[in-house]
C-alpha cells in the first residue's frame, strides 16, 4: 500500500517531469540533456551549490558541537529554554528565514553597513542559521546518552580532557556527526526558499535553477537534466555517508548521564553557545522589529493589514485566509505523512527471516528516503504535468497540496520513528507473544509505549514542515487558495508601501505558529524516565 | 603511599562517603569490602579524581591531590565492566596510554602486557568479540601499561561467572605481585577480597568500620554486621553464644560468629541436638540441627555419616571457624 502511494504520488510525477526533459518532442534525446550539463552557467550553478552547501555544513557542525555539549551534558539555569530556542530555526519556513536575513543585512538593516545583502556570505549565514539546530539535535541526543565511563577510563589512563575528546568522545560521536553533517549538507544543497529570497537571480543553486528554468524560461530539458544530476548526487552522498557512519563495533552502551555543573574548562563552549544564541536571535529580532515599524514610528498597522489584499491588490485573498488554508493543509499533510510513515516504519523494522527479505527491507527504507533527495520543485512541477489527466486527475483536488507536502515531510517522520522502533529488543515482542498476546496486542504492549512520544514529535515536525513548505507548494497552490509562504513570497516581490511590511508581519505570524508547535514538541522530550 | 584523611564525598547533598581515613603503603593491595550502595565505588572515584571531596584530604606521598585532575594523578582505574574502547582493537586499547605519552617501541610493550595477562595473539581482535573474562584481562593490561603509581580496581571480577571469577582472582593476585603494583580494590565479594588483597577495609553506610591485615580482620570481625558480610553464616548471642564458646574451649564473649562448617557431627561432641534437615553435597553433608539450648544452626557431617531428620546427633565446635565478637 505505501509503495503504491509513493509510486503514484512520487515516482509518477518525478518520472513524468524527467520524461519531458529526455523526450522533448516525443523522441529520446539524451544528447540534449548532456548538452545542458556542458553549459557554463550550469557549471557555475553546480559549483555554487556544492561550495555553499560545504561551507554551510562545516560552519554548522563547528558551531553546533560546542552547543550540543553545553545543552546536553551540562546543567545550568535556563538550559531547556535555550535548547528550545536554538531548535526553533529548524522549523521556521525558509521564506521567513530569507525575509529575516534580508531585513537584518539589507541597506536599512542593523547590519546593513557590512554590505552583505545578496552576497554568498548572506546565503551561507542563512543556511547555517537554519541547520545548526539539526547538528545540535542529532549530536546532542547522541552525546546525552553517551556513557561517560570510557572517557573517565581514558582520563585515568592519563589522557587530558582534549585527548579524551579526540580519542574517545569524538570517535564515539562519529556516527551522529556524520549523519548530522549528511542531512545538513542535503538540506543546504537542496535549499530553495533561502537561496531564492537571498540570492535573487545572481546566485542560483541547482534547486532554484530548476525553478527558474521551469517557470521563467520553460526550458524543461535543462530542468530535467539538473533534476537527474541532483538525484544521482544525493544517492551517491547517502551511500558514502552510510559507509562513513559504519564503525568497527556498532553496539553502543546507552546510559543517560547525569548532566554536571559547568567547570572552568567549559567556559569556551558556553561562550560559543551564547554567541550562537545571538546569531539566531539577531535576524528574528530584526524581523519582529521591522514588522512593528510604520513610517519611522511603531504600530500594529502591518498586522491589521493582514486582513486586506495588500497595496495594488497584490493578493487575491487576505493573508488571514491564507493562514487558514495553511493550517488546514498542514493538518491534512500531517495525518497523511504520519499514517504513511508509521506503516513504512513498521515495515522496515520488522525482523527479516531471510537475507533476501532483509535486502528488500533495506531497499524499502532507502526508497522512502528518496523525497529527501528529489527537488521539491521537480516534485511540484511533476504533479502539475502528470496528475492532470485520467486515470489520476487531481489537479483541482484540494488534497493535491497536502499530498505533496506529506511526501516532503515523509522522510522526517520515518527517520523519527524508525530508530525508536528498531531499538525495541525483538525478544520483548517474542516474550509478549509467548505469554499469549496476538500481534495487535503485542504492538500495544511493547511498541506503543516507546513510540507514542516520538510519534507526537514526528507529527509536530510534519506539521511544521508542511506549514513552511514552499518548493512544491509554489507550483501547486491555486491563486485563490495560497498558503502563507506563497503569500509572503508574492508580497516581497510586489512593490507597494504596505506590501513589505505585510510580508514581515505575515512572517512573524507564521514563525510564531511553527515555533509554538516546536515548543510543544520539545516539551515532549522532557526527561520522564519511569514516569509512566 | 596513599593517605586518606577524614575524607567525605556527597552526591547532591546526600553523603556517600563519611569521614574515611585510610593508609595504603607502597606495594600493598587494599580491598575495600562492603555491600552495594555503601559508598565504596564513590570512594574509589574520589581517589581517581572523578568526584570532588566535600571534606578531608587525599594525599600521595604527603602531597595533597585536591585540584590535581584525573589524568595527572598517575592512578589507573579499571572499571567493573572494563570500559574498553569499542572502536579500538585490543592492541590499541592496551597501547592507548603509551601512545598518549608517545613512548617508543609500543608494539613490544603491548606484546609483553598481553603475555602477562595470558592473551597472546589477541592483539588484532575487537573488544566486542571477546568474552567477559578476556575483556577484563585486556582492561587490566591497559591499566598496567600506564605503570600507575596506584591501580584502582572497581569490582574487577564481579561481572564474571563464579568459576571464572575464582580463577581470575588468583591470576590477578599473581599479576599484581609480579608487577609490584600498589592497588586499591573495591568489591562486595569477600572471597575475591581474600584472594587478591593484603589488607582489608570494611565499609558500611559510607564509613569504614574496620581496617587491617586481611587475616586479622577475617578472624576478628568488629561487629555482627561485618561478620555476616565476611561470610560468617550466623551470629549467636547470649546463652547460645556461651554454649558454643564453651564447647569450643574459647573464653566467654557477648557474641560469636559461626561459619557454616564450624559445627561438625562427631560421636564425642559436646553439643547434643536433633537434625532438622540434611542435604548431601559432593564434599560433605550439610545439616540444620536444633541444638539443645542454642537453637537451629548449620552443621556439617562427613559423607559416610548421613543422619536423617529427627535423628539425635552430637556436635563438636571448631575454634578456627568461629570468630569472637567483642561488642554486640
Amino acid at each position: 500500500m505505501p509503495v503504491a502511494v509513493l509510486g503514484v504520488f512520487f515516482v509518477l510525477p518525478v518520472s513524468g517531469m524527467l520524461a519531458r526533459g529526455f523526450w522533448p518532442h516525443g523522441t529520446f534525446d539524451p544528447g540534449g540533456v548532456l548538452g545542458v550539463l556542458a553549459r557554463p552557467r550550469v557549471h557555475r550553478v553546480v559549483w555554487f551549490t556544492v561550495w555553499s552547501a560545504s561551507v554551510a555544513t562545516s560552519v554548522s557542525v563547528l558551531l553546533g558541537l560546542p552547543a550540543a555539549h553545553a545543552l546536553h551534558r551540562l546543567r545550568f539555569p535556563g538550559r531547556t529554554v535555550v535548547r528550545a530556542a536554538l531548535l526553533v530555526p529548524f522549523v521556521l519556513p525558509t521564506v521567513v528565514v530569507g525575509v529575516a536575513f534580508r531585513e537584518l543585512l539589507g541597506e536599512s538593516g542593523p547590519l546593513g553597513f557590512l554590505g552583505l545583502d545578496g552576497s554568498p556570505v548572506a546565503i551561507v549565514a542563512g543556511l547555517v542559521f537554519f541547520n545548526v539546530a539539526v547538528v545540535i539535535r542529532v549530536v546532542g541526543t547522541a552525546w546525552e546518552s553517551l556513557d561517560p565511563r570510557p572517557g573517565e577510563a581514558a582520563a585515568a589512563l592519563g589522557a587530558s580532557p582534549a585527548q579524551v575528546l579526540r580519542t574517545v568522545t569524538l570517535p564515539a560521536l562519529r556516527p551522529a556527526i556524520v549523519s548530522a553533517a549528511t542531512v545538513v549538507f542535503l538540506f543546504c544543497a537542496t535549499a530553495f526558499g533561502i537561496v531564492l529570497t537571498l540570492g535573487g537571480l545572481r546566485y542560483s543553486s541547482v534547486e532554484t535553477e530548476i525553478y527558474l528554468l521551469t517557470t521563467n524560461l520553460l526550458d524543461l530539458q535543462a530542468a530535467a537534466a539538473l533534476s537527474v544530476l541532483q538525484l544521482v548526487a544525493v544517492t551517491v552522498l547517502l551511500a558514502v555517508a552510510g559507509r562513513a557512519r559504519a564503525v568497527p563495533d556498532p553496539s553502543v552502551a546507552r546510559t543517560v548521564a547525569r548532566p554536571r555543573r559547568p567547570g572552568r574548562g567549559d567556559w569556551p563552549g558556553l561562550g560559543a553557545t551564547v554567541a550562537l544564541l545571538a546569531f539566531v536571535a539577531a535576524p528574528l529580532g530584526t524581523l519582529v522589529a521591522g514588522s512593528l515599524q510604520i513610517d519611522g514610528g511603531w504600530g500594529l498597522d502591518n498586522y491589521r493589514a493582514l486582513t486586506t489584499n495588500g497595496t495594488h491588490q497584490a493578493l487575491l485573498v487576505p493573508v488571514t485566509d491564507a493562514l487558514v488554508t495553511s493550517l488546514r493543509t498542514a493538518v491534512d499533510a500531517t495525518w497523511m505523512s504520519l499514517s504513511l510513515g508509521m506503516v513504512v516504519a513498521v515495515l522496515v523494522t520488522r525482523r527479516s527471516r531471510t537475507p533476501a527479505e532483509r535486502r528488500l527491507r533495506t531497499g524499502l527504507d532507502g526508497f522512502f528516503m528518496l523525497p529527501l533527495g528529489v527537488s521539491a520543485v521537480t516534485l511540484g512541477f511533476g504533479f502539475l504535468i502528470t496528475l492532470n489527466h485520467p486515470p489520476v486527475d487531481f489537479r483541482d483536488s484540494p488534497l493535491l497540496v497536502p499530498i505533496a507536502q506529506a511526501l516532503v515531510a515523509l522522510p522526517l517522520v520515518v527517520r523519527t520513528i524508525v530508530p525508536v522502533l528498531a531499538g525495541v529488543d525483538d525478544r520483548q515482542r517474542q516474550a509478549a507473544a509467548s505469554l499469549g498476546a496476538g500481534p495487535l496486542r503485542t504492538m500495544l504492549t511493547v511498541d506503543l509505549p516507546v513510540v507514542w512520544k516520538p510519534l507526537l514529535a514526528a507529527s509536530g515536525f510534519a506539521f511544521a514542515a508542511s506549514l513552511g513548505e514552499f518548493g512544491a507548494t509554489s507550483f501547486l497552490a491555486r491563486d485563490d487558495h495560497p498558503t502563507v509562504p506563497v503569500v509572503i513570497f508574492r508580497l516581497i516581490g510586489h512593490p507597494g508601501p504596505m506590501n513589505y511590511g505585510m510580508a514581515l508581519a505575515a512572517s512573524v505570524v507564521l514563525a510564531a505558529t511553527t515555533a509554538l508547535v516546536m515548543l510543544v514538541v520539545e516539551r515532549l522530550r522532557v526527561p520522564s524516565v519511569g514516569a509512566f | 603511599m596513599l593517605t586518606l584523611e577524614h575524607l567525605s564525598v556527597a552526591y547532591d547533598g546526600t553523603p556517600a562517603v563519611v569521614d574515611v581515613s585510610l593508609d595504603l603503603p607502597d606495594g600493598e593491595v587494599l580491598a575495600v569490602l562492603g555491600p552495594s550502595g555503601c559508598g565504596k565505588s564513590t570512594l574509589l572515584r574520589a581517589v581517581a579524581g572523578l568526584e570532588p571531596a566535600t571534606a578531608g584530604r587525599i594525599r600521595w606521598d604527603g602531597a595533597d591531590l585536591a585540584g590535581v585532575p584525573t589524568h595527572k594523578r598517575g592512578f589507573a582505574l579499571m572499571f567493573q565492566d572494563g570500559q574498553l574502547f569499542t572502536h579500538l582493537s585490543v592492541a590499541r586499547n592496551v597501547g592507548y596510554a603509551l601512545r598518549l605519552r608517545r613512548e617508543p617501541r609500543i608494539a613490544d610493550r603491548v606484546e609483553e602486557l598481553l603475555a602477562l595477562v595470558g592473551l597472546e595473539g589477541y592483539a588484532a581482535r575487537l573488544p566486542g568479540t571477546l568474552s567477559g573474562g578476556e575483556r577484563q584481562r585486556v582492561a587490566l593490561a591497559r591499566a598496567l601499561a600506564v605503570e600507575p603509581r596506584l591501580l584502582l580496581l572497581d569490582e574487577p571480577l564481579s561481572a564474571l561467572d563464579a568459576g571464572l571469577r575464582e580463577r581470575l582472582a588468583g591470576d590477578l593476585r599473581e599479576i599484581l605481585r609480579a608487577a609490584g603494583t600498589t592497588a586499591l580494590m573495591v568489591t562486595h565479594d569477600h572471597e575475591e577480597a581474600f584472594t587478591v588483597a593484603d589488607r582489608l577495609a570494611v565499609m558500611q553506610d559510607g564509613r569504614v568500620v574496620q581496617e587491617g591485615v586481611i587475616g586479622d580482620v577475617w578472624r576478628a570481625p568488629a561487629d555482627p554486621d561485618t561478620a555476616l558480610f565476611l561470610g560468617y553464616a550466623r551470629v549467636l548471642r547470649g546463652t547460645a553464644a556461651a554454649a558454643v564458646l564453651v564447647a569450643s574451649g574459647l573464653p566467654a564473649a557477648p557474641a560469636v560468629a559461626v561459619r557454616r562448617s564450624a559445627l561438625l557431627v562427631a560421636v564425642d561432641g559436646r553439643l547434643p541436638g536433633t537434625v532438622v534437615s540434611s542435604r548431601a553435597t559432593p564434599d560433605q553433608v550439610r545439616l540444620v540441627v536444633d541444638v539443645d539450648g542454642v537453637g537451629k544452626i548449620d552443621a556439617v557431617a562427613a559423607l559416610d555419616v548421613h543422619p536423617g531428620p529427627g535423628e539425635r546427633v552430637r556436635l563438636t565446635a571448631d575454634p578456627t571457624r568461629l570468630a569472637v565478637i567483642p561488642s554486640d
